[in-house]
């Protein structure tokens, strides 16, 4: 919410009237929006109210019914790969490499051959490169850590986190809260979707409520839970 | 089109009724094989049939590849299991003629193998088919007819050397064909199209249905309102 | 080097890395193909004149079997954690990692022949009349077309219920070609009786067809959600 004031205009993601179903099941039912850079914008919703799977439209993971993406003004998301990190709920590590090889395997998926890159993004998620016990041994909050550092380990533009928390002990979460803030603020936009959006309350720019595949409303503080905004369909059109 | 349908069906049932009294009681009888050798007259045209039905599976699966319309999709699955089921006559019939004939209920003939091949590739098909999780399952069936597809001329050849390295009978012989018997082997032939055309249609119309009506269900979740928390 | 070679070269790296470091993987599949192998022989007489005659289809069949093992599990690592999504995000084309998989199903196949075609030899008592260098040409192209095919559909097997069982039921019909060519191919070298040159030529041929094929639909394969 406090981020300085960056002069763009050009929004880093604009989704438009994007559709996804799967069989008889419509995640998306129509969402459109636009979402500026250098944010942190923080997307909660109940269960099944589509927010994994926006994510992984945005990320390039699947391909919506209808209605276009635009990242980073380009429409297709695997040419944006370069510029997107993603974060979900399994680690997207190989359990049986230690932290540091596994990032430097990344590494090269990106092209980047610095060995030293990989130790120095380990260290900025307070990790030590130096540990050689393989990652399937971690506990679920340096685990997080480690899977964040390989989404952040290509400077991405866009960083996208699914439930980035949950299972997290208490100060691996605010060491995570606090590295949000500082890559947001270098310029990078954050999406989060979290069940625990209080962690984030003072460093988001903005909340992303989402519900039944529609986004019924974003606003700019946390209300308390007993408030909860009514639903409001910005981007869907009712009735025939 | 839809009127075309009845007529179709219309034509097609007098039309098998009349190539089966040409086929087993106007045909000349054969010289050595006598009667049974009418058997040539399900076994060749179910053979002509379900090549034809395979290749507009093949010829849909890449429309499908390149365009993803479902529509392609729909009509590669009706082809498919079309040809199988023609392609199963086929297999069925060459051994229940090869054994009187030759004594023999299989041979590594050319075309019987080949055949063999092709519905072992399309039955893996239809099975992909049904096993496959997800929305993309298509996608995958396409592609796996297309490898079929480019397994088949090198099937044939593997196969066709191979004979002439061990020479084996073939069914159905060389030699010339009566002029009467082709006759009736044309028309047999057109009546297992027409037939065959009837049940891809009627397959084709109820896979475009089912997909309509996910969609529709699918629109119709759509317009409910959000519930409230 | 281009980056695709490179991100080749990382992948097959780490997977030889990860395999070497698991080794009760190798050892249990490398006890596989020592059983089948026996299994064979006790099933088959090997003491018969005409072994020689049959030795070429027992000996890929087994091989086969064991490829499917391995080819079965070429993607498992990948699926733990979802680390397969990682690579679809990231910039890296996707014909690298089909690459990389390839070699690396290659690699470990021909250690299993390794080990299976010299305890083939001596249960048989096999000794080639032809030229026995073709051979060579012959494990190479056939192991590949194996291979080859087998880790795309090892890739459409994910996508699938009774993954196990999907693979070598897409595999085996593609296959028969490649499988009468190498085993027609391997006859023709141990009887000495026929020229393996059509048989080699013809699994260069399917080698060239599928590979480039695997190469043009991978990447719509890997994107399947």
């Amino acid at each position: 919410m406090n981020s300085p004031q960056v002069p763009s205009a050009i929004p880093a993601v604009v989704i438009s009237e994007v559709l996804k179903r799967f069989g008889r099941f419509a995640a998306l039912r129509g969402v459109t929006a636009e979402f500026l850079p250098h944010r942190l914008y923080v997307i909660l919703g109940n269960n099944g109210a589509g927010k994994t799977t926006l994510l992984r439209i945005l990320a390039g993971l699947a391909r919506p019914t209808s209605g276009r993406v635009l990242i980073l003004g380009s429409s297709d998301p695997r040419a944006s790969g370069r510029e997107i990190g993603y974060m979900a709920h399994p680690s997207l590590l190989y359990d049986e490499m230690s932290g540091i090889e596994n990032l430097r395997y990344f590494a090269r998926l990106y092209g980047i051959e610095d060995d030293e890159c990989c130790a120095r993004v380990i260290r900025r998620v307070g990790l030590d490169p130096s540990l050689t016990r393989p990652v399937g041994q971690y506990s679920q909050g340096m685990r997080q850590r480690m899977s964040l550092a390989r989404a952040l380990l290509h400077d991405p533009k866009i960083l996208l986190l699914d439930e980035p928390f949950s299972n997290v002990d208490a100060r691996s979460a605010v060491e995570m809260v606090r590295l949000l803030a500082a890559v947001r603020d270098a310029g990078t936009t954050v999406f989060a979707v979290t069940h625990q959006p209080s962690l984030l309350q003072a460093s988001a720019d903005e909340f992303v409520w989402m519900e039944s595949g529609r986004i019924v409303a974003r606003t700019g503080e946390l209300p308390s839970l007993l408030d909860a905004p009514q639903s409001e369909d910005p981007g869907f059109e009712e009735g025939p | 089109m839809k009127k075309a349908f009845p007529i179709l069906a219309v034509l097609t049932v007098p039309l098998l009724g009349y190539a089966f009294y040409q086929a087993m009681f106007v045909a000349p009888a054969d010289q050595m094989q006598g009667e049974v050798y009418r058997i040539i007259y399900y076994h060749v045209p179910s053979a002509w049939t379900a090549f034809i039905f395979f290749f507009i599976n093949f010829v849909a699966s890449i429309v499908y590849l390149i365009r993803r319309n479902p529509k392609a999709d729909a009509v590669a699955v009706a082809a498919a299991e079309v040809g199988v089921v023609f392609c199963t006559v086929v297999l069925v019939t060459g051994p229940l003629w090869a054994r009187p004939v030759w004594g023999i209920w299989w041979t590594w003939d050319i075309r019987l193998t080949s055949t063999l091949v092709l519905w072992l590739i399309y039955v893996s098909y239809l099975i992909l088919r049904r096993f496959s999780q997800g929305d993309q399952m298509p996608v995958l069936a396409s592609a796996l007819a297309v490898f079929g597809a480019l397994d088949m001329p090198l099937v044939y050849f593997s196969i066709w050397f191979f004979r002439t390295q061990h020479p084996q009978p073939v069914i159905g012989g060389g030699g010339s064909i009566d002029p009467r018997m082709l006759h009736v082997w044309l028309l047999n032939w057109a009546a297992f199209l027409c037939y065959g055309l009837l049940i891809f249609w009627a397959c084709y119309r109820l896979e475009n249905l089912k997909r309509e009506l996910e969609e529709t269900q699918s629109l119709e979740s759509m317009l409910e309102a959000p519930r409230f928390r | 080097m281009s980056s695709s070679a490179r991100i080749t070269r990382a992948t097959l790296a780490k997977d030889i890395r990860l395999e070497w470091r698991s080794k009760d993987a190798i050892n249990s599949m490398l006890f596989f193909a020592l059983l089948v192998v026996v299994i064979f022989s006790f099933s088959f007489d090997p003491i018969a004149e005409e072994s020689r005659h049959i030795a070429g289809g027992l000996i890929w069949v087994a091989f086969l079997f064991a490829a499917v093992v391995a080819l079965n599990q070429t993607w498992a690592r990948e699926l733990r954690n979802s680390v397969l999504d990682a690579y679809r995000v990231s910039p890296a084309p996707p014909n690298a990692l089909f690459v990389a998989k390839a070699l690396g199903n290659f690699i470990f196949v021909c250690v299993l022949e390794a080990l299976m075609a010299p305890l083939f030899t001596v249960f048989y008592n096999l000794r080639p009349l032809g030229p026995a260098w073709q051979l060579i040409p012959v494990a190479i192209l056939g192991t590949w077309a194996l291979v080859v095919n087998g880790t795309f559909f090892a890739a459409i097997s994910i996508h699938t219920r009774s993954r196990e069982v999907m693979l070598p039921l897409l595999l085996f019909p593609i296959t028969i070609p490649a499988l009468l060519a190498m085993v027609q191919a391997t006859n023709a070298i141990l009887t000495g009786q026929d020229s393996a040159k059509f048989w080699i030529v013809l699994l260069l041929t399917y080698d060239v067809v599928f590979t480039i094929a695997c190469l043009l639909l991978f990447e719509t394969v890997l994107y399947a959600e």
